[in-house]
């Protein structure tokens, strides 16, 4: 029952959408693809912003829309964070946010509070000031802020972030991920950027012509070989992981995860608690032997579980497998070499190989 | 030469010689809009007859009376009433002795397929009278003049409603807005006579509504301004005049 | 500059005349801007069009027909008479209704152009926080469209002091009722009375400068008649 089904077509001259997908009721879902796939359209339908001509749309059992019902987008119980500025103008900052109190349904399970939304994104000194009066990474915290105190029981956030600088969007990453990680509630999150998605979504839906193309969760997704969106530089993989140990000496941290461990820079996370990591294809190297002489600290034993060639005829993606022989569990990685390395290797699936990681981020 | 500003120079002066009309034998004649359908005819038998043109302005008197007074290029003025003449004639800027009634007003009560308006108006059964504002035009306090004889004045006031002009005080009434009212005969008549729904109020029962012309200081050395006003004091003008529901100052 | 007492009972008319119009204009112009600025219906250009009628149309065509349409035989005057109210020419009812009518383009297009000029997404931002289509309009379009309304609000009271040919066709002068200043100062003019025309003509004059210069300081993008931004 904790799934949000859309089956839904919409068609405009130029563009149709035509998906059937269905989401997990919890986490964070990712529509993710290049601009023009779609996805703020299919996000526009969830909220009813925009009717699909035909189809049917479920959240949690509730239905929204079928053949001769559909709920106006004020009487869903969603919280809507649009791309760009959206504070109503001829209010202030703490006009905006009683908008919403004031409409928002009585009768919560869990309701926001408006002191814990104000804290969460960081905006109790920003309060009194209007909207032209604010930058536009706090006029896009207000916003949240604004979305979160509806009370909503879906939030729905399209390119929060894309309008932003870089500065302003590291600005805003944290307060979103504090926001996943203290509020059980579901996020539909549009973005057409990799590094964001690989930091918030545990979903993903891959968006293309209007289809979606490739739906699973982040690691299963990412780790796919014929994942069709083009990422290029971007491909790689997103782990979730435990700090298991921190080196003071070296100022390490010892990352576990299912099937492996890592080592990488100590970024202050305490011990016990969860990281994601993302390793990026490029990143990872593949040697037949363990190389004893290298400055490479993390080497990983790992079998080959597919390879296909690259958008670049040139270059080869190797699917490894990475598994802890004791308890069975295993994580997939991705590496990008060049086809002839891979054909001097003689890298066919089930090849022992050793994975050299250059570079881990957590994120 | 090459400015711009000769450019424009010149379609100004165009445009200025082409109106004023050089040409020999034409006058400018400011004509009061009730008289428009009569002069019309009387302009076309004089240009006629005499070979002259004329160019005809219609409009309220008291416009005509502030165009004329701020220099305006009339020969001739043909008022809806006596008094603007008079003032013109006052402010030297009409040429004196050139002043005479060219037509008299017959005042017409007018009450649509009534058989009798006359004793519509003494009754009182109607909701609405409309007359002419009779501050500024001669039929609308001829009107008045009329009530105050038919000792009906009384009575009538709070249901008057005053039109501009008498085109107007028609207009009220041909739409019905107003039960009945005081028109111009020259408006109803039809084919010399008038119809029968209208009452041809007796002249004695009200000051005579005498509409007079004058030769403007302008037109004082325009043979065809003069010949114009010859024109329309003789036989062949007052034959239209009187067709159109006017009466004539006897000589 | 002085006035005679039926001067003064034109100059309050002309003040209650203009009010009563302006009220009813913003109560029936700002649903009209909202539909045509959000509607797709194909009815949109011809409503557009009829409101815009009369900034072309000379006001002697708008009165008459107003005369014509609102008389005994007219449809409106069938109705009227019908519900027991009479004619509704040489009424002030009248002339608010024919005033209503004059001076409408004058408070849809402003409004219209504010709307227009904000777009649809503060309204979808508040049908995502839970309001409805009525909240939307008290909470979002007038707030926002508050400049607009601002103009429309100045430039009905002031198009409906300054309007006189509509008022000449279906008012008939009645002192009290109908004899606005505009009417008022032709009246002067025709039966020679230049003083008297100068006083109260003076007075339009300052009275519109006002009006105008406080409306471009508080708005100085605002663009009269045409309703183009």
């Amino acid at each position: 029952m904790n799934e949000i089904l859309a089956r839904l077509r919409l068609d405009y001259p130029q563009f149709n959408l035509d998906v059937d997908v269905s989401m997990p009721g919890r986490g964070v879902t990712a529509l993710f693809g290049h601009s023009g796939s779609g996805k703020t359209s299919l996000l526009r339908c969830i909220a009813g912003l925009e009717r699909a001509g035909r189809g049917e749309l479920r959240f949690n059992g509730e239905l929204w829309q079928a053949e001769k019902v559909f709920v106006p987008p004020h009487k869903r119980p969603i919280g809507y964070v649009f791309q760009e500025a959206s504070l109503f103008s001829h209010l202030s900052a703490l006009g905006n946010l009683e908008y919403a109190v004031k409409r928002a349904p009585r009768q919560v399970e869990r309701p926001i509070a408006f002191d814990q939304a104000v804290e969460l994104l960081g905006i109790g000194g920003l309060l009194e000031r209007r909207p032209h009066q604010l930058s536009g990474g706090e006029r896009q915290r207000v916003a949240i802020a604004r979305a979160l105190l509806i009370q909503p029981r879906l939030l729905l956030m399209d390119e929060p972030l894309a309008a932003l600088d870089l500065p302003r969007k590291l600005e805003i990453l944290p307060y979103l991920e504090g926001l996943k990680r203290e509020l059980e509630l579901p996020i539909i999150y549009v973005s057409h950027a990799a590094d964001e998605v690989a930091r918030l979504a545990d979903y993903l839906v891959a968006m293309e012509d209007g289809r979606a193309v490739a739906t699973g969760t982040l690691a299963d997704t990412l780790s796919r070989l014929d994942f069709p969106l083009h990422l290029g530089e971007e491909a790689g993989v997103v782990l979730e992981g435990m700090v298991a140990e921190r080196d003071r000496e070296w100022k390490l941290a010892r990352v576990i995860f299912d099937g492996g461990e890592v080592w990488l820079r100590d970024g202050g996370h305490a011990v016990h608690s969860e990281v994601r990591v993302r390793i990026l294809a490029r990143d990872i190297s593949l040697a037949k032997e363990r190389q004893q002489d290298s400055s490479i600290v993390n080497a990983l034993p790992a079998t080959v579980a597919q390879v296909t060639t690259d958008e670049h005829a040139g270059l080869a993606l190797v699917r490894l497998e990475v598994k802890d022989p004791q308890t069975g569990e295993c994580s997939f990685l991705v590496s990008r070499v060049t086809r002839r390395s891979a054909h001097l290797l003689g890298l066919a699936p089930g090849t022992p190989i050793w994975a050299q990681i250059k570079s881990v981020a957590v994120i | 030469m090459r400015h711009p500003l000769a450019g424009l120079l010149a379609i100004f002066l165009a445009c200025v010689s082409w109106s004023a009309g050089v040409a020999a034998g034409q006058v400018r004649a400011a004509v009061a809009a009730n008289f428009t359908a009569p002069m019309r005819e009387i302009a076309a038998a004089f240009e006629q007859q005499s070979g002259h043109r004329v160019v005809l302005s219609f409009g309220s008197s008291g416009k005509l009376f502030a165009q004329v007074v701020n220099g305006a290029p009339y020969d001739v003025f043909l008022s809806a009433d006596t008094a603007k003449p008079d003032a013109l004639l006052e402010a030297g800027l009409a040429v004196d002795g050139s002043r005479f009634t060219y037509a008299i007003g017959t005042l017409a009560l007018w009450s649509p397929g009534a058989a009798d308006p006359r004793a519509r108006l003494r009754s009182g059964d109607y909701r609405r009278l409309a007359i002419a504002n009779p501050r500024v035009a001669p039929y609308g306090a001829a009107a008045l003049q009329v009530l105050v004889a038919e000792q009906v004045a009384a009575a009538a006031k709070p249901k008057l409603v005053s039109g501009e002009n008498i085109a107007q005080t028609y207009q009220f009434v041909a739409s019905g807005n107003a039960d009945l009212g005081f028109v111009a005969l020259s408006q109803v008549i039809d084919q010399g006579a008038a119809p029968a729904d209208a009452w041809v109020v007796p002249a004695e029962l009200h000051d005579p509504i005498a509409q007079d012309a004058v030769l403007l200081q302008r037109g004082a050395d325009n043979a065809a301004a003069r010949a114009l006003l010859a024109f329309l004091d003789g036989k062949a003008a007052h034959e239209i005049v009187q067709r159109y529901g006017y009466g004539i100052r006897a000589h | 500059m002085t006035f005679s007492p039926a001067d003064l009972t034109a100059i309050w008319l002309t003040l209650k005349l203009a009010t009563c119009v302006t009220l009813l204009l913003l109560l029936v112009g700002t649903p009209l801007a909202w539909w045509l600025a959000n509607t797709h219906s194909r009815w949109k250009s011809p409503v557009s069009a009829v409101v815009a009628l009369p900034i072309v149309l000379p006001p002697s065509v708008l009165g008459f027909y107003l005369l014509v349409f609102m008389g005994p035989n007219g449809p409106l005057g069938e109705l009227t008479q019908a519900l027991g109210l009479g004619v509704l020419p040489f009424t002030f009812s009248g002339l608010v209704l024919a005033s209503v009518v004059y001076s409408l383009p004058f408070v849809v297009q402003p409004i219209q152009n504010a709307i227009e000029a904000f777009g649809q997404r503060p309204l979808e931002v508040a049908a995502t926080l839970r309001a409805g289509p009525l909240d939307r309009f008290f909470s979002v379009v007038l707030p926002q469209a508050r400049p607009g309304l601002l103009t429309a609000a100045v430039l009905g009271f002031a198009h409906t002091v300054g309007e006189f040919g509509v008022v000449l066709m279906i008012g008939g002068n009645i002192p009290g009722e109908t004899q606005v200043v505009s009417v008022q100062i032709y009246d002067h003019v025709e039966a020679l009375d230049y003083a008297g025309a100068h006083s109260l003509s003076l007075l339009m004059v300052v009275f519109s400068f006002v009006v105008l210069f406080a409306l471009y300081a508080f708005n100085p993008r605002a663009v009269l008649g045409t309703g183009v931004k």
